[in-house]
């Protein structure tokens, strides 16, 4: 059997599968889709989902409820993401498991509204003060936005911190055809949460890279959540012993982990020069381009980067290895790119193929600007 | 815990309270702990929710949960935490300056009437960055940022969230004996309660302006901003009528998938890529829709993408439509195979698609549209014919579509019929279109 579906009913059917239980969110396009299924179904299930007063709340409602247990989701469009920055920052440092949405247009500033792009990459990543890790999932297609939804329900759960889906305008809105036994199903892990009867610490871990065990508002323990740079128990700090470990901590337990997270698709063509590097909607194209390169008797290796950030840097550097450049196709002016260059060897060119105009990547532009025709 | 036994919900290990010498927080805070054990709740029921500033400094001095968030947003915490567990008790804490930056929540809170109960620790200025001015420096005010004096007319933050829904609104002064039953009330109250309360700034505000607890009153006065119980009523709450309004909705099937069994045959070999270009409010994604669904009967996958302006009821409206026997992996459309021109602010947002098309593409236009040049192979469709019921530009790309079937054989014309069939009158609506949509296009 097949059906025809939108990415938006792709995460929709996802983060409800995933157990998701509540969702806030403000109307923005092309987000919006994802707030009107989550207001329709949600009370089905007992769950809530509200339109907040604007993004802020939209935030600080979810931030909220999954401090009493919920699990929580959110989806806007870049400029909602600008509003969401400093809650952003607030889940990172309470350790909050939250999945966030973020069907990205055209930038800046309002930008495009039903156009599409890939111009938040670097800012999902670094949109908050401190610059401390979250986790960024690409999801190419509208089954993968099913199977990513899962999988950033399940890392929000493991690694107490914001996931973002990375999607675009065209998955979100587009209609596809998807084999309805293809879909991949992940198993979500219920929340690591602290026993009755022992101590509790809120944010007590054993050794850097562990992440601590929750409570809930309204569980057996008393629960301390704070914005502010604290110790083990919650509680405000300038002790710089304190405030080191602290921070080291929420960077460590995502950078020592980055192998779990890591998510990559590699199809290694032997005796390929050019890797073609993509992620989310442009993978798509990319696939269709090293086909028929193939087909003409080209060879061609392709990598697509399911999980951004952290960047998978073995899974590329593996990836990498034995080409001679590097094409990396994306739709902004090159903001992937330079994590590939980066890890790219002095001998290794990297190519940025780009498009800024609301317009697709064509499989043609990427044969012929990768000199692959 | 047994809070029969409870004798404070301070935390004695945490006191003293670090506040300026004649600070009032320390008195409001003591006055709270009065209320909660008048109340005998279980402190792991309770939820204190700080904001930014001195008062941000409360929640770490009680034995209930605690929740400092970011500054001005503490009501939208308080809200989520509300909002996913209605038996929890929520005591928000904010300053003069959180109403200010927060002002937005705090009127849609009060909107809400969400079970929270907000404690203003009102002082007229922020102390904790240095006295600058607030929402509620009054005017003539000196402040760091108001060194000539206040002009901007200080809120009443009373009035504001009483005249929009909120149930419990008082003012009350740090110095009144009876604030811990105030509180009470306030926490008693289901819906949205907000204590308004004034008291002094030592360390700033009182010093720039040689304020005292008698100009603080005479302040109340001048300003008619008296003390007291303002306004109380009985609203539903709204974490609770929202369980309410939604509570027959629990157990309905929830985004089932619609699945699409292959019944039909289609002869296509090769991917088909098919503009559709038509303006707002004419159906195009919904006839496209129906049109990828028939194509999915028939075994072929399909995509669709739409493109149009920001505007609802106007501008261009286009469908771009994929089929192909195999897995569409480039949703774009580089070149068309063939373009429905339906309408003139479609064709025009269609012109460049057009000049592409070759000998064996096909260009389907409007008999009504003005001529178009084209190399493609050029077939008018005539909605004037159409029968009266049918003549609504709502219908036209179905009709369309329906003939392009018939003419060019893309997969069987039964498929689109069972795309749309819907046991109701927009369905019915669809089926009569289809079928009388036969001839309109003129085979040339």
């Amino acid at each position: 059997m097949r059906e025809l579906i939108t990415g938006a009913e792709a995460i929709a059917r996802g983060a409800i599968h995933a157990g998701c239980d509540f969702f806030a969110g403000y109307p923005i396009t092309p987000a919006t889709p994802i707030l009107l299924h989550m207001v329709r179904e949600l009370p089905k299930l007992g769950g809530v989902a509200i339109q907040a007063e604007d993004e802020i709340s939209s935030m600080g409602f979810c931030i909220g409820a999954a401090m009493t247990g919920r699990r929580v989701m959110t989806a806007t469009s870049g400029p909602g993401i600008s509003l969401y920055s400093e809650n952003i920052g607030l889940a990172v440092m309470g350790e909050v498991p939250m999945v966030i949405v973020d069907c990205q247009r055209m930038g800046p500033a309002t930008g495009g509204a039903t156009t599409t792009a890939q111009g938040d990459i670097q800012f999902l990543r670094w949109g908050t003060s401190g610059g401390y890790p979250v986790i960024v999932l690409a999801p190419t297609c509208v089954r993968d936005c099913y199977t990513l939804t899962l999988r950033a329900f399940d890392l929000a759960e493991r690694f107490r911190v914001p996931v973002f889906i990375a999607t675009d305008k065209e998955t979100v809105a587009a209609s596809a055809t998807v084999e309805t036994q293809s879909y991949e199903e992940i198993l979500v892990r219920e929340r690591n949460v602290a026993p009755a009867g022992a101590d509790f610490i809120p944010y007590h871990v054993d050794q850097l890279g562990d992440v601590p065990a929750m409570a809930h508002f309204g569980g057996p323990h008393v629960v301390r959540f704070t914005t502010s740079s604290h110790d083990e128990r919650g509680y405000i700090t300038k002790d710089p012993k304190a405030v080191g470990r602290l921070n080291q901590h929420l960077a460590a337990k995502i950078d020592q982990h980055v192998d779990e997270i890591a998510q990559v698709k590699l199809d290694r063509h032997e005796g390929a020069d050019t890797l073609i590097v993509s992620y989310g909607i442009t993978a798509r194209s990319v696939e269709e381009a090293a086909n028929r390169a193939r087909q003409d008797g080209r060879q061609v290796s392709t990598l697509t980067v399911h999980s951004l950030w952290p960047v998978p840097e073995q899974a590329i550097r593996h990836a990498l290895s034995g080409v001679r450049r590097a094409l990396v196709v994306e739709l902004n002016l090159g903001q992937y790119r330079r994590e590939i260059e980066r890890l790219a060897s002095d001998e290794q060119e990297v190519i940025g193929v780009h498009r800024v105009d609301g317009e697709l990547i064509s499989p043609d532009e990427i044969l012929g600007q990768g000199g692959l025709l | 815990m047994n809070q029969s036994e409870l004798q404070t919900y301070l935390n004695p290990e945490m006191l003293p309270y670090p506040f300026c010498p004649g600070c009032g927080h320390g008195t409001i805070l003591d006055n709270l702990n009065e209320a909660l054990l008048a109340l005998h709740l279980d402190p792991q029921k309770v939820v204190i929710v700080t904001d930014i500033g001195c008062c941000g400094l409360s929640d770490r001095f009680f034995l209930t949960n605690a929740f400092h968030g970011l500054h001005g947003r503490s009501v939208t915490y308080g809200t989520g935490i509300k909002l996913a567990n209605p038996d929890l008790e929520v005591v928000v804490i904010m300053g003069d300056g959180g109403c200010g930056i927060g002002g937005h929540h705090l009127l849609n809170a009060a909107r809400r009437n969400i079970g929270l109960t907000v404690l203003v620790f009102n002082n007229f200025n922020y102390g904790m960055t240095g006295g600058q001015h607030s929402i509620t420096t009054p005017v003539g005010g000196l402040t760091s940022t108001t060194p000539y004096g206040q002009l901007e007319r200080p809120v009443d933050v009373c009035q504001t969230v009483a005249i929009n829904g909120a149930s419990f609104v008082a003012r009350a002064t740090s110095f009144d004996k009876d604030l811990s039953q105030l509180i009470t009330r306030a926490i008693q109250n289901d819906g949205f309660s907000l204590i308004d309360i004034w008291e002094l700034c030592t360390s700033y505000f009182v010093p720039n302006n040689k304020f005292s607890k008698k100009a603080l009153m005479d302040t109340m006065e001048g300003l008619d901003m008296q003390a007291g119980v303002m306004h109380e009523v009985t609203q539903p709450e709204y974490s609770r009528a929202y369980r309410a309004a939604v509570a027959k909705q629990l157990g309905e099937a929830v985004m089932e998938p619609k699945p699409l069994k292959i019944k039909y045959k289609s002869q296509l070999r090769t991917k088909l890529q098919l503009v559709i270009a038509g303006e707002a409010g004419t159906k195009i994604g919904s006839a496209g829709g129906a049109f990828c669904r028939g194509a999915v009967l028939s075994g072929l996958r399909a995509t669709q993408r739409h493109d149009y302006p920001i505007t609802v009821k106007s501008g261009h409206s286009v469908g771009e439509v994929i089929l192909s026997p195999e897995e569409i992996l480039f949703t774009g459309i580089s070149k068309p195979d063939v373009v429905l021109a339906l309408f003139p602010e479609g064709l025009r947002k269609v012109r460049e698609q057009i000049e592409k098309l070759d000998e064996e593409d096909l260009l389907v236009i409007n008999a009504g549209l003005l001529p178009v040049d084209t190399r493609a192979r050029k077939l008018m469709i005539d909605f004037g014919k159409a029968p009266a019921t049918l003549k609504r530009k709502e219908y036209w790309a179905i009709m369309a579509l329906a003939e392009l079937l018939r003419h060019e054989r893309i997969y069987p014309l039964e498929a689109f019929q069972e795309a749309v069939s819907r046991p109701d009158e927009v369905g019915l609506k669809k089926l009569a279109a289809i079928n009388a949509s036969a001839g309109l296009l003129d085979p040339g």
